[in-house]
């Protein structure tokens, strides 16, 4: 894995850079989205469908061991020849992360000393760094993430100082056991706990991993607290001393002692869904993002359709309210699809918008088929995966704090129309 | 007649055939898949393609339900619909009803039922169910016909007959696209070969595009039903299509192209696939099986489709039943190995080496050659020798 910092947005910390990924055929520019999967396949995209999507950047799959905990054995896999192999996906890259942030959740109430608690579909699993480690040596995915304590944003501060404790040390144990070949995130938590955090990511920055994941986020943390939460973790010395310079005596020596995370490795956030939400990651300066928001949003029967081509274009005006969506979706199951003969997005090139109508996928989610989610999964990936490529575009004109004050705020305006209108 | 009908080879009964539909030219023999709500279960139409499918299957009663045949001829017909650019057929719905409702009864003027939506007694004629299949707008449409249970006996197998007769031509006045659309009559009878042959004969006579044997694959013993397709199949015209309703598994495909029918459709494929079950020359995998977990092959070492080429029998296990992609994937290689199945049947017949693919089909099957005797039976009509197959000791049973 190589990765690199292309370019800073003007007076932010957003940043565009280049991943590379041994077994992709080529670079990926960041930020990106690492797509979904269960078992290591998306969640309804068959692998013969996978490349109607955007290529290079539909290429990161992000994979959870713990799918394979029990239901695989690590030897099976590993005669298998890991996941490249068992997938029949070569040209692909794996991020292998703990939890998926669908059906495997940190269960912090039952993690202790010797390993990470989780919810699976088949029941709690309390998983240690030498059976992650195992699960990560016969997998060998591309890049994968250190095993931490996850805690949610309502735990004392005891339990997050244990909760950064644990992870720490957690990250010595696994890099010791790592296998060759995979580049290691290290995980930087501390909940809701700016302090924790800073002393998290200082920790971590003098340790010998290739990137970080930032881990804890998702987890009952309010959309207002994040910002101040990822730049404990994010802020470069420069810019810290930049912004305290004029105003605060204190500033250099601050600088000193705030080691942020180094911003020549990339970064790596799960649990930030929503395109605002990714906005504020970007922002802070994360490079990679999960994607269970195309998930969540294709088995509630939505279709992404905000304007994605130019940041100073404004959203499509709101219709009424019974598409069921908000401006930057809709919702298909909505009755007034039920004759729609038009695509779900009119310019979208996908394979869903390219073959499909409205009123088709309305009637198969009437009729509970999984045809709806097949074609739902392949257009909001697209359609994320392209407002991913205009955020890096912003990014690389400068313009990023602009496109993303476009994007809220015609969203604003969309709502308080919708609001008249009902 | 919208259809052409050309039989490019025989061996004895069994013929391969050049198919030309409005929307598909097809080779026969052919296996149908059923997407009963204008979708083939987990699967898009460019994998159906991919796969080989010739002709779609939708069910007229489901479809009439959800999204209504009004909404499909309005938006253009169920091809535009559900963007099938091949061939499709649609069933009368009669069966449907009969099967799935409870409380389904059949007189004169067609069949009545409890709406499932509103509990309203309802009424299906034969003219309304070639009305809605005309909205529709499938290749080919299926007359409404009176089906009873093949294991029924005593004189309602007869009546149910002649109520098929007289509603084939209330189907033919009522069809309103006979240049668009084929209206294929269905022969009844259930295992009476007198009966049978009477409403061969009054079908013929009704010149109709081409002819279904219905009313079979529903619990009879397999000698029952191979006799059954052979008669028909010695009666019905030889220039046109003979589709054999319901059926089947492999093995039944095989038995019946060999006594000369052209056409087959069943759930079978993609709903043992649901279940975990795979469909191979051995004949099945149950992939949910605890053995398959560290089962590093293929699931046919011999299968060229997507899913053999790319996973082992390990990784589909650990998906069947559990994740829907495990049902995706299954879905296409089982549709994958009829539709290699349907063709090896078209090229082995033009080839003029059919036996030998019958008795290739049979060994793998069958590998200590204990081929069922009903089978035997069969082949020995549809003039195949298949003795290299068959162990001396099984042949011989009666
Ligand atoms: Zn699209
Ligand atoms: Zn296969």
């Amino acid at each position: 894995m190589n990765f690199s910092v292309k370019a800073w947005s003007n007076g932010g910390r957003a940043r565009a850079g280049v991943l590379q990924v041994g077994s992709c055929p080529s670079p990926i520019e960041t930020p990106c989205l690492l797509l979904s999967t269960r078992k290591g396949l998306p969640h309804f995209i068959s692998p013969d469908l996978l490349p109607s999507l955007p290529s290079p950047h539909s290429h990161l799959l992000q994979v959870s061991p713990l799918h394979f905990f029990e239901a695989l054995s690590p030897n099976t896999i590993s005669t298998i020849g890991g996941l490249h192999q068992l997938l029949g996906l070569h040209e692909y890259g794996f991020v292998a992360v703990a939890r998926d942030s669908i059906q495997c959740l940190p269960e912090f109430n039952s993690t202790n000393r010797v390993g990470a608690s989780f919810e699976t579909p088949r029941g709690r699993a309390l998983i240690k760094p030498l059976e992650y480690m195992k699960l990560i040596s016969s997998l060998r995915p591309n890049i994968w993430t250190t095993l931490a304590d996850e805690v949610p944003a309502w735990v004392s501060d005891q339990r997050n100082k244990t909760s950064v404790d644990r992870t720490l040390r957690w990250i010595d144990e696994c890099v010791i056991l790592s296998p060759a070949g995979g580049a290691v995130f290290g995980a930087c938590v501390g909940g809701s706990n700016i302090e924790e955090r800073r002393r998290c990511a200082q920790e971590l920055a003098v340790k010998n991993v290739s990137g970080y994941w930032i881990g804890g986020f998702g987890l009952g943390e309010s959309m207002d607290e994040r910002p101040a939460l990822l730049n404990a973790v994010t802020v470069r010395g420069r810019q810290t001393f930049c912004i305290y310079e004029t105003t605060c005596a204190t500033s250099l020596q601050t600088l000193q002692i705030w080691k942020s995370l180094p911003e020549e490795k990339p970064r790596l956030i799960c649990g930030l869904g929503l395109p605002e939400e990714v906005l504020q990651g970007v922002a802070a300066g994360i490079d990679l993002f999960d994607s269970v928001y195309i998930y969540h949003l294709t088995l509630g029967g939505f279709a992404l359709t905000f304007l994605l081509d130019r940041f100073e274009e404004k959203l499509s005006k709101p219709r009424s309210n019974d598409t069921g969506g908000d401006g930057t979706k809709i919702n298909l199951r909505a009755t007034v699809y039920r004759k729609d003969t038009t695509p779900i997005v009119e310019s979208c090139k996908c394979y869903t918008c390219q073959n499909h109508t409205k009123a088709y996928i309305n009637h198969l989610l009437n009729v509970h088929e999984m045809l709806a989610q097949i074609l739902l999964e392949i257009h909001n990936t697209h359609h994320y995966l392209g407002f991913f490529r205009s955020m890096r575009e912003s990014i690389k004109e400068g313009k990023f704090e602009q496109f993303r004050q476009n994007f809220i705020q015609s969203r604003r305006d969309h709502l308080a129309k919708a609001t008249v209108c009902a | 007649m919208a259809l052409r009908f050309e039989v490019l080879g025989r061996f004895n009964r069994a013929r391969a055939a050049q198919l030309t539909l409005p929307h598909f030219l097809c080779q026969t023999p052919l296996f149908m898949p059923v997407g009963t709500q204008g979708t083939i279960k987990g699967l898009t139409t460019t994998q159906l393609e991919d796969i080989g499918c010739q002709i779609i299957l939708g069910n007229t009663y489901h479809l009439a339900l959800r999204p209504t045949s009004e909404l499909i001829d309005e938006l253009g017909g169920l091809h535009k619909f559900m963007n099938w650019p091949r061939a499709l057929l649609t069933d009368s719905g009669g069966f449907q009803m009969v099967s799935l409702l409870h409380l389904a009864d059949i007189t004169e003027k067609g069949v009545t039922f409890q709406s499932p939506v509103d509990g309203k007694p309802m009424l299906l004629t034969p003219e309304e169910s070639i009305q809605i299949q005309n909205r529709i707008g499938a290749d080919i449409i299926m007359a409404l016909d009176d089906v009873v249970k093949t294991t029924i006996t005593g004189p309602r197998i007869g009546e149910a007959m002649r109520r098929t007769l007289r509603w084939i031509d209330r189907c033919i006045a009522a069809h309103k696209r006979p240049h668009e659309q084929n209206l294929f009559g269905i022969v009844q009878g259930g295992l009476d070969p007198v009966l049978r042959d009477e409403c061969v004969r009054g079908l013929v006579a009704r010149d109709l595009p081409g002819y279904a044997i219905g009313g079979l694959a529903g619990g009879e013993d397999k000698d029952s039903f191979w006799r059954v397709v052979a008669q028909c199949t010695t009666t019905l015209p030889e220039d046109k299509p003979r589709y054999v309703m319901g059926v089947g598994y492999p093995l039944d495909i095989v038995v019946c192209s060999a006594l000369g029918a052209d056409m087959y459709d069943c759930v079978y494929p993609t709903r043992t696939a649901r279940f975990g079950t795979a469909l191979v020359p051995e004949g099945v995998v149950k992939l949910k099986h605890k053995a398959m977990a560290d089962d590093t092959s293929p699931i046919d070492p011999t299968c060229a489709c997507m899913v053999c080429k790319n996973y082992t029998r390990a990784y589909i296990h650990c998906l069947v039943t559990k994740d829907a992609m495990g049902s995706q994937l299954l879905s296409y290689h089982n549709l994958y190995y009829m539709m290699t199945l349907s063709r090896d049947l078209h090229s082995s017949i033009i080839q003029g080496r059919f036996p030998e693919f019958v008795c290739k089909f049979l060994q793998k099957m069958f590998p200590k050659g204990d081929v069922p005797q009903w089978v035997c039976n069969a082949m020995e009509v549809a003039g195949i020798d298949i003795s290299s197959c068959c162990a001396p000791f099984f042949s011989s049973q009666g």
